[in-house]
């Protein structure tokens, strides 16, 4: 028996199909301009790689910004949910989440059993979120997933006081014009977001173990910065972008067991 | 509605090329949030009429009033002393701008950082499409908060506004001498502006007229305790909206009509949700007509709202005012004595709120509180944190919205909502 968890995200659509709570395969598509299609894209790849086809699927669960779009899938939870879960299946001491995704971030508080006791989004703009690291990098001239890399390198992070999408790109681009290191640069815009994310966290309330998700996860200068902020280590995931997709199939496969 | 009424709001001055845009999407968007709504019930059928008319027939009723030498007083808070006004034979409406629709014209005039409610009722009338402050003969502001105060006085430059001084510390002696000494005032210029005199026997069957209306609405709230809530959250608030600018007697006992209903409702265990919807307490800024985004959004949702912390909900008819005895000066202490106890968190200290609040979620079973407040809200805004703290050492959780007209944030605030539900049943 397989379940599928659609996460319908503004800049990637994530599908996860999962055999007797294991992850059996997962893909990630571009959203695009046409966000239906690329549910339907992501589900079709995501059955190839684990050797099935619609029919042995039992129930979908959809997620994310565009979930009530997804016209095939039973349920539609939100992404605290589905994050929750999948989080806290594969970390199970885990209590507080932080997710950054492409145009939101948000923190989740759990509570010792594993329900979701508090959780702050920010979702009114781009500031601190993935797109705003794809601009960035695009000012910058370096390609987005060599970030965290250069980053870890700086000896010292540049000051950037701006969260703003626009107002940041200016600073960037001004010390790229006094002659500030590339690298500094990067782990400054990674320090101005980790504190961002900190005042979210204080808001819940930081409690052990973190668990870091969302394509941003994967940059290693973020988690750096967010451990050295937090002063603790941080757990991520293997793959840090299908959580959401993986906790919606989590949540179908238990709506199977109970109904 | 339009043709009906074209002389009638040509008479008042309207701007009919702008207003008629407005009529033609209020229909649409009422049919869309509340007659869409499951298992309404039957009693709504009134409201829902008045709402269809709310350019018209209640209009026509104001200008026949002012026809036979009445004064109408349009107010924008519950400090506006309504007892005083009828006691004067005057009329009062409530202005309150719910409506993005005229904020662009506020804005021609207005900084962008102000609150909605401030700029869509100024909007309203320097727009010349609201035929309610068309018809006003004298408007009474209030020292509430700072961004009202200010546009009262670019109100006044159109419409003869009077201030009434309200206490920021309502519990002190000098809080309420002056409170009194404001009333006494107020009172003087609505006899000037009347030619009426507000005799001891007036004011205390105004009094009484009013406390009717109260205390249908709270039989109303109360009925909403039940479980399954016997009406939704939605339709409660647009009869307490329909409340401020309708005729008080019919008003009244229409209200007493639905509530018959819903008494039926409660005996038999009907419901306008499931027995399991979560319950929420809906705190903050008002809603005015046509605000209807937040409670449309969360019940659609799948929320039960079952109270509303606001001037459009509990602040409004929690207390009656209780006159000790038939002295004006008794009836004037007791109007006093019952506006001090509005808890608006332009006061300080404001306990009194966060000892309502609690109290409520206790009375009305809540499951969670959705703290509502406008964008630029200072007041509201900052008392959260205080509203925040309380719940939480009560165990119940809080959500906070910070919005305003537009529906640019709709699915934003749809997917907090549907977390704090989810988070909720994942609870029980
Ligand atoms: S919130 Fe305060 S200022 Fe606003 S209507 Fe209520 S009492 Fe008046
Ligand atoms: S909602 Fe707040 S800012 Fe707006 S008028 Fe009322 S008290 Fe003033």
């Amino acid at each position: 028996m397989a379940v599928a968890g659609i996460d319908a995200g503004s800049a990637t659509t994530k599908a996860a199909i999962v055999k007797n709570g294991e992850l059996s395969a997962y893909a990630i598509v571009p959203t695009g301009a046409n966000g239906r299609n690329a549910s339907a894209k992501a589900l079709e790849e995501a059955l190839a790689l684990a050797k099935l086809t619609r029919i042995d699927l039992t129930k979908i669960v959809s997620t994310g910004y565009g979930r009530r779009n997804v016209e095939f899938a039973e349920n539609a939870v939100t992404e605290i949910t589905t994050h929750a879960k999948g989080a806290k299946t594969l970390f199970p001491s885990a209590m507080t989440i932080i997710d950054i995704g492409g145009q939101d971030s948000k923190v989740i508080s759990l509570d010792e059993d594993g329900r979701i006791n508090n959780f702050v989004m920010n979702d009114k703009c781009a500031a601190g979120t993935g797109r705003f690291l794809e601009v960035m990098a695009r000012t910058l001239e370096v390609a987005l997933q060599d970030l965290g890399k250069l980053s870890i390198s700086a000896e010292k992070p540049a000051k950037i006081s701006s969260m703003c999408t626009v107002f940041a790109e200016s600073e960037v681009v001004s010390l790229i014009a006094q002659g500030e290191k590339r690298e500094a640069i990067i782990a400054g815009l990674h320090e101005a977001i980790s504190k961002r994310i900190a005042g979210m966290v204080k808001q819940v309330g930081l409690r052990r173990e973190v668990v870091f998700t969302g394509g941003v996860a994967k940059n290693v200068g973020m988690k750096a910065s967010l451990e050295r902020v937090f002063g603790l280590k941080i757990n991520i995931p293997a793959e840090p972008q299908i959580i959401g997709a993986f906790g919606a199939a989590l949540i179908a496969e238990e709506g199977t067991i109970i109904s | 509605m339009a043709e009906k009424y074209v002389n009638l709001w040509k008479s008042l001055d309207i701007d009919l090329e702008k207003h008629n845009q407005l009529l033609a999407v209020l229909p649409q968007i009422y049919t869309d949030l509340v007659l869409s709504q499951k298992n309404r019930p039957k009693k709504m059928d009134y409201f829902d009429f008045v709402i269809s008319e709310i350019h018209g027939l209640r209009v026509e009723e104001l200008v026949k009033l002012r026809g036979e030498g009445n004064k109408i007083i349009g107010a924008f808070c519950l400090y506006a002393p309504e007892e005083l006004a009828y006691a004067a034979n005057a009329t009062m409406v409530g202005l309150c701008g719910g409506a993005d629709f005229s904020i662009p014209d506020a804005d021609a005039v207005l900084p962008r950082n102000l609150c909605p409610l401030i700029k869509s009722f100024y909007g309203f009338k320097i727009g010349l499409t609201c035929p309610y402050f068309q018809c006003c003969d004298m408007l009474v502001g209030e020292t509430t908060c700072d961004g009202k105060k200010k546009v009262y006085e670019l109100l006044n430059e159109h419409v003869p506004t009077y201030i009434i001084e309200v206490p920021h510390k309502p519990d002190t002696v000098q809080g309420r001498s002056l409170w009194l000494k404001e009333l006494e005032e107020f009172k003087t210029q609505l006899e000037k502006l009347t030619g009426n005199k507000i005799t001891a026997e007036k004011l205390k069957a105004s009094i009484e007229l009013i406390n009717d209306k109260r205390k249908a609405l709270k039989r109303l709230a109360e009925l909403r305790k039940a479980t399954p809530a016997p009406i939704s959250g939605l339709d409660a608030l647009i009869v307490t909206q329909i409340g401020f600018y309708d005729d008080v007697k019919r008003f009244t006992a229409k209200v007493n009509e639905l509530c018959d209903e819903l008494e039926e409702r409660v005996k038999n265990g009907v419901g306008v949700t499931d027995k399991n919807a979560p319950r929420l307490m809906v705190s903050g800024c008002p809603m005015a007509v046509p605000n209807w985004k937040l409670p449309s959004i969360a019940e659609s949702a799948g929320a039960s709202i079952v109270v509303e912390e606001s001037c459009v909900g509990t602040r409004y008819f929690t207390d009656m005012v209780e006159p000790k005895g038939d002295s004006l000066n008794d009836m004037l202490e007791a109007l006093v004595e019952k506006y001090a106890k509005i808890p608006c968190a332009c006061f300080t200290p404001n306990d009194a709120r966060i000892e309502s609040i609690d109290k409520l979620a206790k009375d009305f079973k809540v499951e969670g509180v959705v703290y509502y407040t406008l964008q630029f809200c200072h007041s509201y805004n900052v008392e959260a944190v205080k509203v925040g703290k309380a719940l939480k050492s009560e165990g119940v959780p809080m959500l906070k919205i910070e919005t305003d007209y537009t529906m640019e944030d709709a699915e934003q605030i749809r997917t907090r909502l549907e977390a704090f539900l989810e988070m909720i049943r994942g609870k029980k």
